[in-house]
């Protein structure tokens, strides 16, 4: 006959360990190096090509006029952080960094030009 | 004694998420049951019509969160047929990869739910403690823990570095002890078997004819694997075993699941020893010429499949959808019936469901309407009014 | 001396161990099962005030009586758990082999009063209006065929040993004789099981089954009268071990007697506050390492095992009596 119980020996040990929940924000788990985060968006690079704003999923980025040029504009309440605006572009003008903590109170405050 | 009917959903904390069956009850056994889906339609196939290609490799993936890899891989696998290409080896390899350590999370994460169905929160939380092994190192090789946006059409978007390949097979060497402890305590712990033995019969000619799949089927004893039947990716090459039990019950699900999580390891090892060098992508034209595909992979869940046709345009011009959980609901109502009450939820989280992914419009016909007629915008807006008024609404 | 009785009397009536004490002590081992509950499953679980801050919450917010609730029973339920279960509290020997008050059958009266929250609970789903309500009640109603019994005889299998009804004897007994707990330990097992059940938790925690009739009877109970509702919960955990530990592991009394009489009730108070506490563990890891089984089957296990296991204790402790090796 099984008795019920068989996770006990288990149990008795980890009643005993510390928790294995990391308690943020004091502490913080780093996160890898490639991780899909904030763009960064290199202004002297551009060459307004427009392919980015072409190939974003979720309208995120869009091509405004700037000084004359158009340039990206990059709202965060929208990006789907997929990096497909830093692979089209042609001469490496985004980069994603591993900044995630983003979260802010207002729509439009998030913007990266 | 009365039939009550009561109702399971959509709001319920049986489910993950919502979907109704109305259950008529007798006592404590389950009589008849009546399903309605509808719930979290976003009508994903229409949005897809009116993206360009590389627009919707991201919305593919977002059918669904546990099996979102499925899904880009069948796209990408539908438009490169249309293309005509063939990816570099390399990249059909680290797809595999990423395809089986999606599997490893969502049978872990399945193995917590079950237990959770059935109380046994203890389970629950060493089984999603584990499965952060598996979410660390996706993250780690893709970017993200879910929606991985890992492939591109014509291969993937990232590589493997050296240092990657060794802490996934560190991460296997952990899994697996885990994995054959959960073995030995899901098999011989009296309490779930109690709960799992004999519950939710599925007999095999059944299962046949409502055209289940995944490891509801398999733990019927029908061996049904797309990744056997149809191979895609590098699963030609590799060599793993097809698993099936013939205890047909909720039982044997669990064994299915729990031992197809060492043969992902199996392959996972295989993959990250026998990796071959070269590129990882390709280049392809934005248009994609005329052109119908079908594609098939084996989801977690079972076999997900996916159609496109395409005009020679950026955008496709059909796109549909078709996963496991949608195949696997009509089986529900027969392994239901005659069951307790108890059993209910158990049974419906052991074919695993995954309601975002499968949804459908209903269309709830009311007498005076022809059959097959479509309701307008005016029409369905009088019915709300309607039917908030009769509630003690006014609009 | 009339005044300073009453005034002592309502001292112990009131704060300790009284209403104040038992509320606290509830409160406390709410904590420590919910908190050893999360250590086992490597989490770090709520901080200590969390369960009187879930009282508070709940008496703070807004009580709803349902249309089809019938009024006077949904809100006249938890006040009998609550009142049921502080009564029984009162004849528990904390302090001193006694409680307020000790007599013949103090022991009888402990256990039906302990049966009242069980009741309670099931008019309160009956009368919720609510068919989960309904289902959850004929759930608790169903279940008290199988748990109350072995409950019962293996709690009076002491008193079987000692020859009385008196909770008094049996502790005084119990100092006097430390090996009986060795004849009764089968019964001891039995009795933890069995509280399991009476207190409806795992894995007998069919009526309240979160995942198949969203909290059984207590669906339609939220506010004020749930706060009630998940006091008497509490409160029954900790008179269920109570007498659990008054009966089998004696009580508050040490192994050796002490002599200023103070000294005996801070020291009787700390015994038995370790011994519940004790109890308690065992009830969760029990809790914690199966998972819930159905009606039908905890029927069948009640009938199966536990009741042929308490008849069996009966048996031995007749023997042990017949063959005369208790005085």
């Amino acid at each position: 006959m099984k008795t019920p119980g068989k996770m006990l020996p288990k149990i008795w040990v980890f009643m005993f360990k510390k928790p294995v929940t990391v308690r943020y924000p004091k502490q913080r788990l780093e996160p890898p190096e490639k991780l899909r985060g904030k763009m960064k968006f290199y202004i002297d690079r551009c060459i307004s090509c427009g392919l980015c704003a072409r190939d974003c999923p979720s309208t995120a980025c869009r091509m405004f006029e700037i000084d004359g040029k158009k340039r990206p504009v990059f709202d965060l309440d929208f990006c789907t952080f997929c990096a497909q605006c830093a692979e089209s572009c042609p001469k490496d003008a985004i980069e994603m960094t591993a900044e995630f903590e983003l979260a802010h109170y207002k729509k439009g405050e998030a913007i990266v030009k | 004694m009365a039939r009550v009917k009561l109702p399971i959903g959509p709001q319920h904390p049986a489910l993950k998420e919502p979907e109704n069956f109305t259950i008529t009850l007798e006592g404590e056994r389950v009589v008849d049951v009546d399903i309605r889906i509808g719930y979290t339609h976003r009508g994903i196939e229409k949005l897809m019509e009116s993206r360009t290609y590389t627009q919707n490799l991201y919305l593919v993936e977002r059918i669904c969160g546990i099996c979102s890899y499925a899904h880009v891989v069948n796209f990408t696998q539908n438009v490169e047929a249309v293309l005509g290409v063939q990816i570099p080896k390399r990249a059909e390899y680290i797809r595999t990869l990423v395809l089986e350590l999606e599997r490893l999370h969502s049978h872990f994460l399945w193995l917590g739910v079950a237990g959770h169905e059935i109380g046994f929160d203890t389970l629950f939380m060493y089984t999603w403690q584990d499965r952060e092994v598996v979410q660390d190192l996706l993250e780690l090789i893709s970017g993200n823990r879910v929606n991985y946006a890992m492939n591109s059409i014509g291969g993937v978007r990232r590589d493997l570095s050296d240092d990657q390949r060794k802490k996934v097979l560190e991460g296997m060497d952990y899994l697996e002890k885990r994995a054959a402890y959960y073995k030995e305590v899901a098999i011989n712990e009296k309490t779930i078997l109690a709960r799992a033995e004999n519950v939710g019969i599925l007999k095999p000619k059944i299962a046949l004819k409502y055209s289940a799949v995944g490891p509801t089927v398999r733990a019927s004893g029908l061996t049904m694997d797309i990744r056997r039947d149809d191979p895609y990716a590098s699963y030609a090459e590799i060599p793993f075993d097809v698993i099936t039990t013939d205890t047909c019950d909720v039982l044997g699900r669990i064994v299915v699941r729990v031992l197809e999580v060492f043969e992902s390891i199996k392959i996972i090892r295989y993959l990250m020893e026998h990796l071959p060098v070269g590129e990882v992508t390709m280049k392809v034209p934005r248009k994609i010429p005329v052109g119908e595909s079908i594609s098939h992979t084996e989801a977690p869940r079972g076999e997900d499949i996916h159609y496109l046709r395409a005009n020679g345009t950026e955008r496709p011009e059909r796109y549909k959808v078709r996963t496991p959980t949608m195949a696997n609901l009509p089986a529900i109502a027969e392994m239901l019936k005659g069951s307790y009450l108890a059993d209910v939820p158990i049974v419906i989280a052991a074919i695993d469901p995954c309601m975002g992914c499968m949804d459908r419009v209903l269309l709830l016909k009311e007498d005076s309407e022809k059959p097959g007629d479509l309701i307008s915008w005016e029409r369905l807006r009088a019915y709300g009014i309607k039917w908030y008024a009769q509630r003690g609404w006014e609009a | 001396m009339g005044g300073i009785d009453l005034i002592l009397a309502l001292i112990y009536l009131l704060v300790f161990p009284g209403v104040v004490f038992l509320f606290t002590f509830s409160l406390f081992t709410e904590y420590m099962d919910r908190k050893l509950y999360a250590r086992i499953q490597r989490r770090v679980g709520p901080p200590f005030f969390q369960p009187f801050a879930d009282l508070v919450k709940l008496a703070s917010k807004e009580d709803i009586l349902p249309e089809k609730a019938e009024g006077f029973m949904f809100t006249a339920a938890p006040i009998f758990a609550v009142a049921a279960i502080f009564a029984a509290f009162l004849y528990l020997p904390i302090v001193s082999t006694t409680g307020l008050h000790s007599f013949n059958g103090d022991l009888v009266v402990v256990l039906y009063l302990l049966m009242i929250p069980t009741l309670a609970l099931f008019l309160g789903g009956w009368y919720s209006g609510n068919v989960f309500g309904q289902k959850g009640g004929m759930r608790v109603a169903s279940l008290l065929f199988s748990y109350e019994i072995p409950f019962f005889l293996a709690l009076l299998s002491p008193a079987l040993v000692v020859g009385s009804w008196k909770m008094a004897d049996i502790i005084s007994f119990q100092q006097t004789h430390p090996l009986t707990l060795i004849i009764g330990v089968l019964g001891f097992v039995i009795a933890v099981v069995s509280l399991q059940g009476k207190l409806e938790r795992l894995p007998f925690d069919i009526p309240e089954a979160e995942t198949e009739i969203v909290a059984g009877p207590l669906v339609e109970y939220s506010g004020r009268r749930l706060a009630l509702f998940r006091l008497a919960r509490d409160a029954e955990m900790v008179v269920g071990t109570g007498l659990i530990t008054a009966v089998f592991l004696g009580g508050p009394l040490p192994l050796v007697s002490l002599q200023p009489v103070v000294l005996t009730w801070i020291v009787g108070a700390v015994l038995f506050l370790l011994k519940t506490l004790f109890v308690i563990l065992l009830l969760i890891l029990i809790k914690s390492a199966v998972a819930r089984i159905r009606t039908d089957q905890m029927i069948s296990f009640a009938y199966r095992w536990l009741i042929p296991l308490t008849l069996l204790q009966i048996f031995i402790i007749i023997i042990v009596r017949y063959a005369g090796w208790i005085p």
